[in-house]
């Protein structure tokens, strides 16, 4: 459906997007993670033809972006970040206005609109200039214009921005009610919305792509250690470290942050090829320290994410 | 073609749902009226030459006043890029917007046409220049509201794009009121540069196509100008 190869964008000597390959199959939702900066809105931008490339090529369906932007702007819907649109405006002239733009029949018109209106909630504020709205509600009216003719991909960028918590459910809904049968991207750095809504998650980290896969296939890839917290009283970190390092599977034993009267908090690194914690609970037993919190720490797309972007 | 024209419509229509738009006309037919008639007497001839010639330094203000806003308030609330995502191209863009504009211009010079009915109630006036008059108004205000687009894609402050314009419309009217400090051989050239020259002309009622092609090529420039930035955006 849309295929990106080794996407290059310069803004002056500043490097945005570095080589990005991307292959994106009819209907997944994509969503594009990345710290403030790291070039989703860039690479968005450039898939809606907003933006050209400096290098490398976008193919949407047959079309490419430099011969045909017109055919690939037909096939997309786009909502920018925090959704611009026209203050002066009345959301139905808007919408209309859009319908126009978009040719759609003249029959088709009006029931599409009032199904966008249905789908996005808008029926209360369609009399309205679109500057008095909230920014919630100007966020569906974005919503409703990047879906008004029905396309088959849907380019979302951070859709659920600015928005407090029951719209951002909302949104969510939407967009998961639409995504049965359409391709969609979003970008966004709320990391428990891209696991919620999200059949692929792509990170990016200063304009390169760092991970790619489902949210599994993150967690595993990176699992190639794991961590057990264990918190312990009347132990000392020197004779824990050398009882704990002798089970085969431990990699290292260190201390976490210190919340004082005796207690030990300790963070035990080890493969996670094996369960140890039956082992380690076996050699805590044979000693007379007292154990007081023993958990292993489950794989989050937020370790794995800080993991990827922090480094260099 | 048809896209421009739905954004035509659109453009023409956020005209009017603004107070702008009123105050400029007002504004507009006071002060012309206002010099106009002042002297009108005075010279007890039937005729509108006096009104036409105060056209082209009144439009120098006015016609930026009324494109500024064009590309710029696009480009500074973000609108701009929601514009271009949908299947339009830029000669679209363009071209609806700069219809727009010049169909607000001659919106603005609708109220005027009371100023020959009542001068030929006063005396036999001649309709010719009147019409060729009319024309021309509309050709320069064409030619300013390409201008006044090509100085509204360069920039988010609309101030900015309005001075820019002014600048570059007030040149045009005066370049040719300047000659006298030129070098002889220049003065054919400033004279053909000069909007104001060829608006004279046509307003005499003489439609000459060195007069017209001198319009269509600043409005040719202005909207390629346009073009030109609009492609170095993206």
């Amino acid at each position: 459906m849309i295929n990106v190869e080794s996407l290059t964008r310069y803004f002056g000597d500043i490097l945005a997007v570095d080589r990005i390959n991307l292959d994106i199959r009819k209907g997944e939702i994509v969503g594009l993670l990345g710290p403030n900066g790291a070039g989703k809105t860039t690479t968005l931008r450039m898939l809606t033809g907003f933006l050209r490339p400096t290098s490398g090529s976008i193919r949407i369906k047959d079309y490419g972006i430099r011969e045909h932007p017109l055919e690939i702007k037909k096939l997309l819907g786009y909502l920018p970040e925090s959704a611009p649109l026209y203050h002066d405006m009345i959301v139905y002239d808007y919408l209309h206005y859009v319908a126009d733009i978009r040719q759609i029949a003249k029959e088709k018109r009006l029931p599409r609109i009032r199904k966008m209106a249905d789908l996005c909630g808008l029926n209360e504020v369609m009399h309205r200039p679109i500057g008095e709205l909230s920014k919630g509600y100007k966020q569906r009216v974005g919503l409703a214009h990047s879906m008004l003719d029905d396309p088959e991909i849907l380019i979302l960028d951070e859709p659920t921005s600015g928005l407090d918590p029951n719209q951002i459910v909302e949104i969510r809904e939407i967009i998961k009610k639409i995504g049965k049968e359409k391709t969609i991207i979003l970008s966004t750095h709320i990391l428990s919305e891209a696991e919620a809504t999200c059949d692929r998650i792509v990170i990016i980290n200063q304009g390169k792509i760092v991970a790619d896969g489902t949210t599994e296939s993150l967690k595993q890839s990176d699992s190639g250690e794991c961590v057990v917290n264990v918190s312990l009283k009347n132990a000392d970190l020197e004779s824990v470290r050398k009882e704990l390092t002798s089970i085969d599977g431990v990699l290292s034993v260190g201390r976490a942050d210190d919340d004082g009267g005796g207690i030990l908090n300790l963070r035990i690194s080890c493969r996670s090829s094996a369960d140890i914690r039956g082992d380690i609970y076996r050699k805590i037993k044979g000693t007379d320290w007292i154990l007081l919190e023993f958990y292993r720490e489950t794989q989050t797309l937020e370790n794995i994410f800080r993991k990827l972007t922090r480094e260099n | 073609m048809r896209q421009a024209a739905h954004i035509f419509k659109k453009e023409f229509k956020s005209y009017f749902v603004s107070p702008i738009a009123y105050m400029v006309i007002s504004i507009f037919l006071v002060v012309v009226g206002w010099f106009f008639f002042s002297t009108f007497f005075l010279f007890n001839q039937a005729n509108l030459r006096n009104f036409f010639a105060l056209l082209p330094i009144i439009f120098s203000f006015v016609v930026p006043a009324i494109t500024m806003r064009l590309f710029s308030e696009e480009l500074n609330v973000g609108s701009y890029e929601i514009l271009l995502t949908m299947p339009v191209t830029f000669s679209d863009v363009i071209l609806g917007k700069f219809l727009a504009g010049v169909a607000f211009v001659a919106a603005l010079l609708v109220p005027t046409l009371a100023y020959p009915v009542s001068v030929s109630l006063l005396g036999e006036l001649d309709w010719g220049p009147v019409l060729g008059g009319y024309i021309g108004a509309v050709l320069l205000g064409a030619s300013f509201c390409a201008v006044g687009i090509f100085a509204s894609s360069l920039t988010r402050y609309q101030i900015v794009a309005f001075i820019v314009s002014a600048a570059i419309c007030f040149c045009l009217t005066l370049i040719d009121k300047m000659v006298f400090l030129f070098p002889r051989t220049f003065v054919g050239v400033l004279e053909y540069l000069g909007a104001d020259f060829h608006f004279y002309n046509i307003s005499k009622g003489i439609i000459d196509s060195r007069d017209l092609l001198y319009f269509l090529s600043i409005i040719f420039i202005g909207l390629y100008g346009a073009n030109i930035v609009m492609q170095e955006k993206n």
